[in-house]
């Protein structure tokens, strides 16, 4: 496999961006990570990008952002109707295939113009499920009244991880949820999908994440620590969601055997959770223990830019680990209902 | 069996009666699905398309000017697409100029009873801009056969009193008599930027 990291990331999470469209809020970050590492657009291989139409409600806003990377004359490029990870997972490949050394990718969304959780019920089946409009809060509900059931967890749990994540956005500026709340607050909420508490949901956010991948020396000669991608797969469970189990992830934990989340030690993971509840699966479907810090960032409990979530997921842990916060991290991305599919990234300093 | 060339044969699925298993036969068959869908959203549309739209109001097309290039975009996107760099400069441009290219649409469009076929949808450049757009060309005395690549226009806007932030305020563009403007490239990427084509 061929080395492969990430060498520069730059991010903008805000509750609501009003005055700027997407392409004009994505090309000062796209200018800001090229120039960090001293790349124009002509020097970079392969462009890749992640967003939905559905999200702002306007046709084919993908295309004019094209415009803002500057293609002229005409660029390799690619995009991909998922979170920006998936593209980064594009770029990945086409960098093993050795036919070019660094890629942009870059992911974003507004979601402040419509409401993003009766959005989101337009990608459930159309034919059984969607006229039933189940917004994405109802559905998680349904999976963590499971996982109350069944005793996997409990309020106290579920209240311990949104209130760590509320500490940790407190430190992070890109954060829009950053008031820290304690445990006992935070039990004391009014469900707002039963059983699920405000703060056991994701804060939404408008923005984006641009993020530069580089091969072997060409990462060695942009970077002082470049995060070297040492495993990457991602997986899809059913989309039927009577036929998941949604108390447990099969496709997490097998993205996360694939790229070897447990060959070694884990000192920090980012992880794609919009809801309490999504993290403790993910941390029992890739087996992280305590000893693991999970969302230094704070997670997308602090901020859940659709479309660029998990690609920031992969941004944050490489930031990290160029910074010489830890040696190796796990970055995780999900998309679909009830985190229907995983990927899953293990990052090295070196 | 071949796809069928000819667009006024109706697709296979429509043409014959609808066919059922045995086992369905009683039943009523299901000819389609409503699934009903809305969603609603308050838009905006960015700094620059805003500008556009405000002066659109007072009957002025404006456009963004590349940092790098000084090529002018209209309608303005607040980003040079030549370079990949936020525009922060924004001129007037004229509300006349000349057909890049055309089309003469003979089929009704659905929902757009407004328009009556048959009618020129142009690429229209106006002078002072790199770029045109798209752009309809009517007028009492328009023969059809005369529009041309080249062909001066010039915008007949709504009456002062109906204008609002939009770009609906032009209603069409009409010709203006003048000579034809010389096309000396059809690249729209490179063309001089001393007020199109001469």
């Amino acid at each position: 496999m061929r080395d492969v990291a990430v060498i520069a990331s730059a991010q903008r999470q805000e509750r609501s961006i009003d005055n700027e469209s997407e392409v004009e809020f994505m090309v000062p970050l796209m200018q800001q990570v090229k120039e960090s590492v001293g790349l124009t657009q002509q020097d970079i291989g392969f462009t890749c990008s992640g967003s939905s139409d559905f999200i702002a409600g306007q046709a084919f806003s993908f295309v004019m952002t094209i415009d803002g990377t500057g293609p002229v004359p005409p660029i390799s490029e690619s995009h991909v109707e998922m979170d920006g990870a998936w593209a980064l997972y594009e770029a990945w490949v086409k960098l093993q295939m050795g036919e070019v050394d660094t890629a942009l990718i870059y992911g974003y969304s507004k979601s402040s113009p419509g409401s993003l959780r009766d959005v989101l019920a337009t990608q459930m089946d159309p034919y059984y499920v969607a006229p039933l409009w189940p917004d994405a809060f109802a559905i998680e509900a349904l999976a963590a009244r499971q996982m109350l059931e069944a005793g996997k967890v409990d309020h106290q749990r579920l209240a311990e991880i949104a209130s760590r994540a509320r500490t940790h956005a407190a430190t992070n500026p890109h954060a829009v949820r950053r008031t820290e709340k304690s445990v006992e607050d935070i039990m004391g909420e009014a469900p707002m999908a039963d059983p699920l508490r405000p703060s056991d949901i994701s804060a939404a956010a408008d923005g984006g994440c641009v993020v530069i991948l580089a091969a072997g020396d060409r990462a060695r000669e942009l970077s002082d620590r470049p995060a070297w991608i040492r495993g990457i797969d991602h997986r899809t469970d059913a989309h039927t969601l009577g036929v998941r189990d949604l108390t447990q992830s099969m496709s997490a934990r097998i993205a996360g055997e694939k790229a070897g989340v447990g060959d070694d030690k884990v000192d920090f993971a980012e992880l794609y959770a919009p809801f309490t509840t999504s993290e403790y699966v993910l941390t029992e479907a890739l087996g992280l223990g305590d000893d693991v810090v999970i969302n230094p960032s704070g997670g997308a409990l602090g901020a859940h830019t659709m479309m660029a979530s998990g690609l920031i997921r992969i941004a944050e842990a490489a930031e990290r680990i160029s910074r010489g916060d830890g040696d190796r991290a796990v970055a995780h991305a999900g998309s679909g209902p009830v985190l229907q599919q995983n990927l899953v990234c293990v990052l090295e300093g070196e | 069996m071949g796809y069928n060339q000819d667009p006024s044969v109706p697709p296979a699925a429509l043409s014959g009666a609808v066919s059922i298993p045995d086992a369905l036969a009683d039943l009523e068959p299901v000819r389609s699905v409503t699934t009903p869908l809305r969603m609603e959203y308050t838009a905006t549309p960015g700094a620059s398309l805003s500008k556009y739209l405000r002066a659109m109001k007072e009957k002025r097309i404006i456009g963004d000017v590349c940092p790098d290039t000084g090529m002018v975009f209209v309608p303005p996107r607040g980003v040079s697409p030549v370079s990949g760099k936020r525009t922060t400069e924004t001129v007037d441009v004229a509300d006349e100029g000349y057909i890049e290219s055309f089309n003469i649409t003979r089929i009704p469009i659905k929902g757009r009873d407004d328009l009556h076929p048959p009618y020129v949808s142009a690429w229209v450049v106006p002078d002072g801009s790199n770029t045109g757009s798209i752009a309809l060309v009517a007028g009492d005395d328009l023969d059809l056969d005369d529009v041309r690549i080249g062909m001066r226009v010039k915008a007949v806007w709504k009456p002062d009193d109906e204008l609002e932030e939009s770009a609906a305020n032009i209603l069409h563009w009409e010709p203006t008599g003048e000579p034809d403007a010389e096309v000396p490239d059809m690249m729209r990427i490179g063309r001089p930027t001393d007020g199109g084509a001469q």
